[in-house]
């Protein structure tokens, strides 16, 4: 098995140059290491690499170089204009949507105003509104997320 | 004073802006593509928003985009810069009816200058000297032909809504005017909208020198001295400087004179520049009027001691002028517009600077809003950075430019220093023995 200097070795190498990765196998041992951009579950293409003479156990050391931004599950719908969010048609109203409801392409599902003209924004996509990303009367910049929907 | 300024602009007059506003204490709203997302105007404004995407139709130049970005920050003011909607007379409109302040000339001086014919006119009328040539628009080939007999060949067709060195057709003989005059039109209707087109007579081989104007909302107007901007490339300044040593006293005096002059007959507020003629023969005309700050401002602001964009601001906000044009100029300043483009073939070079290391020592100013790692996007114009170089004299400044391009590193796209170190070394530039068409055949001899 290595020791923890090689393995930090390994993880230094492979984000210092940007590899896809590293994957070692020793008997029972399997040291893998994923970069940037990669996922742990493919299998990283490689020619052979020599084996680690250490003693074989059982532990599996598994490590991501780069964390993945936590990216929001499903679909992001952004503004496609700057103005100010609002959630529901006036302000007495009720929201528009609430997450967890269910919507349909070009459903609308906010206002952005921007000059006192009030713009509705229509979902691109059909399925379930998981988050409602801005404040209600937020300003929003164009291409800033305003939903996150779980698309069917 | 304004609390917050939005900047409708990008690049190095962005960030020009933004540091007359941090000297007045003013904060700034940087508005942008999203292909501008790192650049440096962004980064140093107080706030950015991103009002589009990179093609400039859907975001520098969406009015609806810019006033909505100055209602959610709260500005107070915009400052339009150069170029882009700078000498838009409606966006201009626009924005003082939304309640914001204009930071510039009044719209209908905008609209009036930006009509060429009728910026023609208006210098007539003051007792500016103009080119011989048509009064009123041209109604159609017959007329174009009649005047051009009186004034005598050759004469230039231009377009009204033109300017900038765009829309202007030469015609050198009575047998070209009729199909040129068409399409002339057609060219003008494409490029503004505008098929009106006006007539000059046509000066060979001209100086271009310009008079830069202050006014203010209280009536003072003041000149801030000329440049001399006769280095260009199909119409494109390469070079500029201050003074221009083609003018004796008598002749500056008379120039300065009648760009106050201009000014004065137009109620002029906020910068400006009256651009001349300069005909072997000593005399002068008016070309245009330009109702903006301009990217050639730093050679003036050097010589005539005075800091144009901050000007513009405090006379927006209703303060008097601070500046007199009883300064004597000082000493000599040049200009040199460093492009990402290859200098033999002027093609465009975007791309990632690797190496950007500026020099600097004495009578350097860099304007740039380049830096070392920045991609040059490819959806803009190609300047990258204004190298000015300033000394006692115009000896001195020439050193200074030399010693100062050959110091400045770039890498990662190519530029036209190179170009500007061999104009430099020019014995005709050196000597001031130059005209407009300079470029033509200092190129054709390369």
């Amino acid at each position: 098995m290595l020791s923890f200097e090689q393995m930090k070795e390994l993880l230094e190498l492979v984000s210092k140059k940007g590899l896809g990765g590293v994957e070692l196998r020793e008997g029972d041992s399997h040291f893998r290491v994923a970069g940037k951009g990669q996922s742990l579950t493919t299998p990283v293409p490689a020619p052979s690499l020599p084996a680690v003479s250490a003693g074989a156990t059982a532990a599996v050391a598994v490590v991501e170089v780069d964390e993945p931004e936590e990216s929001l599950e499903g679909y992001t719908l952004t503004s496609p204009i700057v103005g100010t969010f609002y959630v529901s048609p006036s302000p007495e109203a009720e929201p528009y949507v609430h997450p967890g409801d269910r919507v349909e392409k070009g459903q609308v599902l906010c206002i952005v105003e921007a000059m006192k003209l009030m713009n509705e924004i229509e979902s691109d996509v059909s399925g379930v509104v998981l988050s409602v990303i801005p404040q209600n009367a937020q300003p929003v910049e164009f291409g800033e997320p305003l939903f996150s929907i779980k698309t069917d | 004073m304004f609390n917050k300024i939005l900047i409708a602009n990008r690049g190095e007059i962005a960030l020009r802006i933004i540091e007359a506003c941090r000297e007045l204490g003013v904060e700034t709203v940087a508005v942008h593509s999203t292909a501008d997302r790192d650049s440096l105007h962004v980064t140093y404004a107080d706030e950015g928003i991103c009002i589009g995407p990179a093609a400039v139709g859907e975001s520098y130049l969406k009015i609806s985009s810019l006033i909505s970005a100055a209602e959610i920050s709260g500005a107070e003011a915009v400052h339009p810069g150069y170029g882009l909607l700078a000498e838009n007379a409606h966006f201009a409109e626009v924005v003082e009816e939304c309640g914001l302040t204009w930071i510039g000339p009044r719209p209908e001086t905008i609209r009036l200058m930006g009509d060429k014919a009728k910026a023609r006119e208006t210098a007539r009328a003051a007792g500016i000297p103009i080119l011989p040539g048509s009064r009123e628009a041209l109604v159609d080939p017959s007329a174009a032909r009649e005047l051009a007999v009186e004034i005598g060949y050759p004469v230039i067709l231009k377009a009204a809504a033109g300017g900038g060195g765009r829309g202007l057709r030469i015609v050198s003989s009575a047998d070209q005017i009729e199909t040129q005059f068409l399409t002339a039109q057609s060219e003008a209707g494409a490029a503004f909208g505008n098929e009106t087109l006006y007539l000059e007579k046509y000066l060979a081989d001209p100086r271009h020198i310009e008079v830069q104007v202050l006014g203010d909302r209280h009536g003072t107007i003041v000149h801030c001295g000329e440049r001399e901007c006769s280095i260009q490339r199909r119409h494109q300044k390469l070079i500029e400087e201050s003074p221009a040593i083609a003018l004796d006293p008598e002749m500056r005096e008379r120039m300065t004179r009648a760009a106050v002059d201009l000014s004065r007959s137009v109620r002029y507020e906020n910068a400006g520049t009256v651009e001349f003629l300069l005909d072997p023969d000593g005399e002068f005309y008016f070309m245009e009027m330009n109702t903006r700050i301009q990217v050639e401002h730093p050679v003036t602001e050097i010589v005539a001691s005075v800091d144009l964009v901050k000007e513009q601001i405090r006379v927006a906000a209703g303060e008097p002028l601070s500046v007199s044009d009883s300064l004597e100029p000082r000493g000599h300043a040049i200009e040199c517009r460093i492009n990402a483009e290859d200098p033999w073939t002027f093609a465009p070079s975007p791309g990632r600077l690797s190496t950007f290391h500026m020099p600097g020592g004495p009578g350097i100013r860099i304007d740039t809003h380049a830096y070392e790692g920045y991609v040059l996007p490819s959806f803009y114009d190609s300047l990258i950075a204004k190298v000015i170089a300033s000394g006692r004299d115009r000896q001195e400044a020439i050193v200074r430019m030399r010693r100062a391009l050959d110091l400045f590193e770039i890498e990662g796209v190519l530029t036209t220093i190179p170009l500007h170190q061999r104009i430099l070394e020019n014995e005709d530039f050196v000597a001031g023995r130059f005209s407009t068409s300079f470029m033509e055949s200092f190129l054709a001899e390369l």
